[in-house]
């Protein structure tokens, strides 16, 4: 299908374009940004003048719950949800039943979602046999099924030597390992950082140190095997100042947080509300500021949607029994514009969090409107404001802290491989 | 944040679901309502036609003798009709969610429910789903709240210390874990006494407790000194073997009250503890028992308070 976008602002930040124009796309490739070229035919045509035309967003944490949690949602659900918010590309995480460690289960969730023609699906492999943090997968493997990475979800890796082992066999064929750095035992059954709102609400506190003493342990190890690790959701200034310093001293570290945690603190808690029970736990308004300004300055590479939908029965608990998890995959964009509008960051800059530089540390050729480039694209009215309601959801689940908020942005078109896969 | 979840339109308690955030002038008629309730239980007859006809649900998640058993005996005093579940038994093992249960309680036409659960916030989330003319009262909820321990507490005080703004008070034990300490704290701080220590080694003390208003001592011998009001917490044997505490002797040499020890307090000084007591671990026999000890008042008074709550409830 040919299709020509006319009169958008195009933003491409990995090009540094930002200009009104014309896209032409044909066979799933841009074609031409600027001009159309002479003698293109478009089989569609979309008038795009007011709107923002960005590459499509890559997501680095999507949970699909399938296969095993068809409760929670469907793929069918979350890939809607995904193009609805402007995703063209994301990365699903292991922690299914069973859980992504052999080959066929992931060729057959790749099978799955191809056939559902929206989003492409990057399938992050499980580091270790079950997640239980014991025996390596067959990683290469997996590798040639369809992994692009691999990693423990939020399930813990306690053993030392097999988190060096891991990292040493990953580096041995270059993948990358992702790890969100958390100490089991000194997180053991807590559901809210360790501050003044756990202290008042009486919930079982997270320390920073749970995130820290981890993070530190990866960055040794790092640095000891080579491996390149992605450090996955960071939740605290002291977090991200060793990240900050472990990059400066040249270590191939990179690292993304959830777009809840630059918008949200242990405040947003109010009254138990277990739509704020996240992992990792909001923190301090102090590490939501530090985490602002790590992305600003680069320490942190990428926002994710961490989106993990959850069944209304399983929020209906306190606090603490309630399932973590909030869904993003739809808020992605808005509380990205939201944190640049707030820190009055430019929107190109703004939009590389979620498309070019997410792109870059999968080693995908993704996230950006170069001539020739994969024909992905997210189409939005960067003015319009829309409330977030269950029924405006598309994702099955509805538990997000944002719930009856209103935010500025929405998804007006997605295109992934040059055919329109969503119109809003 | 929303609005508080305890008063309705009026401003009136609707819920009592913690003493924080409490305006003083509803917790004095608390209080000012239970002193007229004494009289009542040290009547021969001790019944008042208050709650005529109301239902009243104990609902315990988490098991408990005294404090169901008090709650029980002030609704009855009420005349109220009352029902006791301990479910930690019955319905949760059979897979029932919490507001399953509550719903079903519901449609039985209960106009208050009683309830103690052991997660922080359990009571928040069923006042947030119960029908309005049902009222929630906290009977304990995880390390959050049990704000009628901490006003039976405050009113205890009051009686042999009536004037809180003169008041030095001491809380000693694992604040950390303590639904009782905290709701002692916001009560006592909104009531006006000026400086609330809490006595405890650091691995019993929850992070920045002293931005709930309190200063904080890890020195008996410091932290005793001229305080009109002790306030001793249960220690839970569990607490022994979480790496917390080496023993439960050395935590009585040092943070165990002793006759000694409370010489360190003002001569006129009162001892309070909110039971059971682990007599030879947070506190010494000879002060339990001792002249000093208001505990078993507190346990009378406590019936006092728990009548007044339910009777301000069921008129709001």
């Amino acid at each position: 299908m040919k299709l020509v976008i006319r009169n958008g602002r195009i933003v491409d930040p990995k090009n540094g374009v930002d200009a009104v124009t014309d896209v032409s796309i044909d066979a799933g490739k841009v074609i031409a940004v600027g001009p159309i070229p002479a003698g293109f035919h478009a089989d569609r045509e979309v008038e795009a003048s007011g709107l923002v035309v960005s590459p499509g967003l890559v997501d680095l944490s999507a949970r699909l719950r399938e296969p095993g949690f068809e409760y929670k949602a469907t793929l069918e659900s979350e890939m809607a949800a995904g193009v609805a918010g402007g995703i063209t590309s994301l990365v699903c995480l292991p922690d299914t039943d069973p859980v992504l460690d052999e080959p066929g289960l992931v060729e057959m969730l790749k099978h799955r979602a191809r056939n559902l023609h929206q989003a492409r699906v990057y399938p992050l492999g499980a580091l270790t046999r079950g997640l239980k943090g014991e025996w390596l997968t067959e990683m290469a493997e997996l590798r040639d099924a369809g992994c692009i990475a691999f990693g423990q979800s939020d399930m813990p890796l306690p053993n030392t030597r097999v988190l060096m082992q891991a990292m040493q066999y990953a580096s041995t064929f270059g993948f990358s390992v992702w790890l969100r750095p958390q100490d089991v035992h000194l997180a053991d059954g807590g559901v809210a950082h360790d501050g003044e709102v756990a202290t008042r609400l009486g919930l079982p506190p997270i320390s920073v140190c749970a995130e820290t003493v981890a993070l530190s342990n990866i960055i040794l190890m790092a640095r000891a095997t080579g491996a390149r690790v992605h450090l996955c959701r960071v939740s605290s200034a002291e977090g991200t100042a060793m990240i900050r310093a472990a990059r400066r001293e040249g270590l191939p570290i990179t690292c993304d947080v959830a777009v809840n945690h630059i918008h949200l603190s242990e405040m947003d808690i109010g009254y138990f509300d277990s739509n704020c029970h996240l992992v990792p736990p909001l923190r301090a308004l102090s590490d939501r500021e530090a985490l602002r300004a790590g992305l600003r300055d680069g320490t942190i590479d990428a926002i994710c949607s961490d989106h993990a939908p959850v069944d209304e029965d399983a929020k209906l608990l306190p606090f603490a029994e309630a399932e973590a998890g909030a869904v993003g995959l739809e808020l992605l964009l808005p509380l990205t514009l939201k944190w640049a509008t707030e820190m009055k960051i430019p929107l190109a800059a703004a939009l590389a969090k979620i498309t070019v530089e997410p792109a870059r540390i999968l080693g995908l050729d993704a996230g950006h409107l170069s001539a020739g480039a994969l024909a992905d694209l997210c189409i939005f009215d960067p003015d319009q404001y829309w409330t977030v309601e269950a029924s405006e959801l598309k994702s099955q689940g509805k538990n997000t802290p944002f719930l009856g908020m209103e935010l500025k942005g929405r998804v007006k078109y997605t295109v992934v491989d040059g055919n329109i896969v969503h119109e809003g | 944040m929303s609005n508080n979840p305890q008063l309705n339109r009026n401003g009136q308690l609707q819920h009592l679901l913690t003493t924080e955030g409490l305006p003083a002038p509803i917790l004095l008629n608390i209080l000012d309502t239970a002193e007229s309730f004494v009289g009542v239980t040290e009547r021969d007859v001790k019944k008042v036609p208050l709650l005529r006809g109301k239902s009243i649900f104990n609902l315990f998640f988490e098991p408990s003798t005294r404090t169901r058993t008090t709650f029980e005996i002030a609704a009855k005093r009420l005349s109220a009709d009352v029902v006791n579940l301990n479910i930690a038994a019955s319905s949760q093992s059979k897979g029932e969610t919490l507001l399953d249960t509550v719903n079903n309680l519901s449609a039985m036409h209960a106009d208050m429910f009683v309830v103690r659960h052991a997660q922080s916030g359990a009571a928040h989330l069923i006042a947030r789903h119960v029908r309005p003319e049902i009222h929630v009262i906290n009977a304990g909820d995880g390390r959050h709240a049990h704000p009628t321990q901490g006003l039976l507490d405050v009113f205890t005080i009051r009686r042999y210390k009536p004037d809180f703004r003169s008041l030095r008070v001491a809380i000693v034990g694992d604040i950390l874990h303590s639904r009782v300490a905290r709701s002692q704290i916001h009560a006592l701080t909104t009531l006006g006494v000026p400086e609330v220590r809490v006595i405890a080694p650091k691995t019993l003390l929850p992070t920045k407790v002293e931005r709930l208003g309190v200063h904080v001592y890890h020195d008996m011998t410091k932290g005793l000194k001229d305080v009109d009001v002790l306030m001793m917490l249960r220690l839970q044997n569990e607490r022994m073997f979480s790496a917390r505490l080496p023993s439960t002797e050395e935590y009585f040499k040092y943070y165990g009250l002793t006759q000694e020890k409370l010489s360190l307090a003002r001569q006129d000084a009162i001892v309070l503890h909110p039971g059971p007591m682990n007599r030879g671990v947070e506190i010494d026999s000879a002060v339990a028992d001792g002249g000093q000890s208001v505990i078993l008042p507190q346990v009378t008074f406590g019936i006092a308070v728990r009548m007044a709550v339910m009777s301000i409830l069921a008129g709001n």
